[in-house]
């Protein structure tokens, strides 16, 4: 017996399309890691610049390596880093959201004034602040999409924490016994998870065009990891004379984003009752690269 | 509206010293030896301490602290760790580039989004209206630095119109050669934030239509696209001017890709060679005015909406 916002979801079009997609995805990244249609940094110079064509489906590049096998491993970056990113934007969504809902009236509002102020800063900023110190790498992705969003995240739960808590049946819990740490796992965050989701979702969609961005510029993935923005920096330097090979690495950012997005839409009008009967509104999503 | 005036002007400047201190704190505390880091591996211990009392790295950091932010109130922004040239002069330098680029993207941002956000809007349900929220969903997913590059392949390596990259020597002394290189960068962040913007055009569009005024003027005899442009537009563009905020802060961040992918010499691309030579000095300053000017500008929009929407002036 499959959840029922599981069946939900899978209504909706745009929740099936994402789920679909992040599942093709995350099902590359897995199998690049077992196998790929050729050694993904193995250059072969006779076989430089070779069109889309067998056995390279998606061509090569101009040391000779395979792009598909390329774009596979990549995957597997891309998952890396956004999952990672969506682990600490739930920890420092949850830290946040939590502070400034359910603590002492001088130390919520401050929280709340702080992630206002916060909400400003945009990822990339935070991302090269961090290189800045520690260089460049992938953590860096993870620790500026997750901070960055973090704050997004604490900003949209907070309302929905703090309506929670002062309903009756928590408020019956508390009086019955239950300490606050106990009722906040056992009732605050189970009822705010929806609206968690989703943000996740989203989060989850910069986090990939982040490194994409990063990894372009030089502060993401290094030289000898497999990545989708570096990819692209890698053959952005002969666009003039093979201008069509740019086009999968941009593709496969594309379209992984794009699942991200509408599965968060999806699972948006799959667990929020009252969407589905208003038009839907816009989300915002974070400024990135 | 004074009173919103102020408590706005505390949260900004409340904003202001909260991100001058993560900053400062982060470039400060974190790296390790900034004296080390300039004076590379090769230097003696005693020409390390020197440069350590010439940089003023020994005093406490509260006095470091206040010694850059008087500077930058003062409007000096302290200089570069490597060339010793003033970040001031270079900031303003290089803003002859990020400027236009900034305010030519914004133009075609909203010269996409408010014709087709409006049209997608009205034509809801209908296979034009549905065609138009697919292509903004899925071109707002799409990675800038990519945009530019196929707009690169399109204009510049197959029908030849525009340059790829580069910004004339020559500056603004040539104003059509400057310009001429900034279209395709302009086009580029214009396309991907107008994708963002299109979709709160359309569903502020959407959310005017099922206002009572729209409705009743509709009942009174107006087509609902008549009642819609008429009565609806206006309501539309206040909301927009909310949205403008974060699309700036948008347009800076694509800026900074954009610059390095066109080889422009704006502020972003210097801010992307600094982090990469760790001039912290530099990037700190360039940081700030960055964050700063985000956080001014949303300042700004919010009390721009205030002013002209009356029913957030009765509200208060």
């Amino acid at each position: 017996m499959r959840p029922l916002w599981l069946r939900r979801l899978w209504a909706v079009s745009t929740g099936r399309f994402g789920l679909i997609v992040v599942a093709i995805i995350a099902l590359l990244a897995l199998v690049s890691l077992a196998w790929t249609p050729f050694d993904p940094q193995a250059s072969e110079i006779r076989d430089r610049w070779m069109p889309p064509s067998w056995p390279h489906l998606l061509g090569t590049d101009d040391t000779g390596r395979d792009i598909l096998s390329l774009i596979m491993a990549g995957a597997r970056t891309t998952v890396f880093v956004s999952v990672g990113a969506g682990v600490v934007a739930t920890l420092v969504g949850i830290a946040l959201a939590a502070l400034g809902a359910l603590t002492a009236r001088w130390l919520r509002e401050t929280v709340a004034v702080l992630v206002d102020i916060l909400i400003a800063f945009p990822v990339l900023l935070i991302a090269m602040m961090i290189s800045s110190v520690w260089g460049g790498s992938l953590w860096v992705v993870i620790w500026s999409v997750g901070i960055g969003f973090g704050v997004n995240i604490a900003r949209v739960t907070r309302p929905e924490l703090r309506r929670v808590q002062q309903s009756d049946f928590v408020l019956a819990a508390r009086a019955a016994g239950l300490t606050a740490g106990q009722s906040l796992v056992r009732h605050l965050l189970p009822n705010v998870a929806p609206v968690f989701i989703v943000q996740l979702s989203w989060s989850m969609a910069v986090a990939v065009l982040a490194e994409a961005g990063l990894s372009y510029l030089g502060f993401g993935a290094s030289v000898v990891e497999p990545s989708w923005g570096l990819l692209l920096a890698d053959l952005q330097r002969y666009i003039g004379v093979h201008p069509l090979s740019v086009i999968w690495p941009g593709l496969a950012i594309t379209v992984t984003v794009l699942a991200l997005n509408l599965l968060g839409d999806g699972l948006r009008e799959a667990t929020d009752p009252t969407l589905r009967h208003r038009a839907a509104e816009v989300h915002t999503p974070g400024v990135v690269a | 509206m004074l009173r919103y005036t102020l408590v706005r002007g505390a949260l900004l400047i409340a904003g202001l010293l909260v991100s001058s201190v993560l900053i400062f704190l982060t470039l400060r505390v974190f790296p390790g030896d900034v004296a080390q880091l300039i004076a590379g591996t090769q230097a003696s211990p005693a020409e390390v301490e020197a440069l350590r009392e010439s940089l003023g790295l020994n005093r406490p950091l509260p006095a470091q602290y206040v010694e850059w932010i008087g500077g930058v109130l003062r409007g000096d922004l302290g200089t570069s760790l490597l060339s010793g040239a003033s970040v001031g002069e270079e900031l303003a330098l290089k803003a002859q580039v990020t400027v236009p680029l900034g305010l030519l993207s914004l133009l075609v941002a909203v010269l996409i989004a408010v014709p087709f956000g409006i049209l997608s809007a009205l034509q809801r349900g209908r296979r034009a209206g549905t065609a138009l929220s697919v292509g903004a969903q899925a071109l707002a997913a799409v990675p800038v630095v990519w945009a530019g590059m196929m707009l690169i392949v399109v204009f510049s390596v197959w029908l030849g119109w525009l340059p790829p990259q580069g910004f004339p020597r020559t500056g603004w002394a040539t104003p059509g050669k400057a310009l001429e290189s900034l279209l395709l960068p302009a086009l580029t962040i214009g396309i991907v934030e107008g994708a963002m913007l299109m979709r709160f055009v359309r569903s502020a569009t959407l959310q005017a239509a099922g206002q009572d005024f729209v409705r009743t003027a509709a009942a009174k005899g107006l087509t609902r696209t008549r009642a819609l442009i008429q009565h609806g537009i206006p309501a539309v563009g206040l909301s927009i001017i909310t949205v403008l905020g974060l699309q700036i802060a948008g347009i800076i961040v694509g800026s900074v890709v954009i610059e390095q992918l066109f080889t422009l010499p704006g502020i972003g691309r210097m801010l992307v060679a600094d982090v990469g030579t760790r001039d912290l000095i530099k990037v700190q300053s360039e940081l700030l005015v960055l964050t700063g000017f985000v956080l001014i500008v949303g300042f700004l929009v919010d009390l721009l909406h205030r002013t002209i929407d009356p029913r957030q002036r009765e509200a208060a």
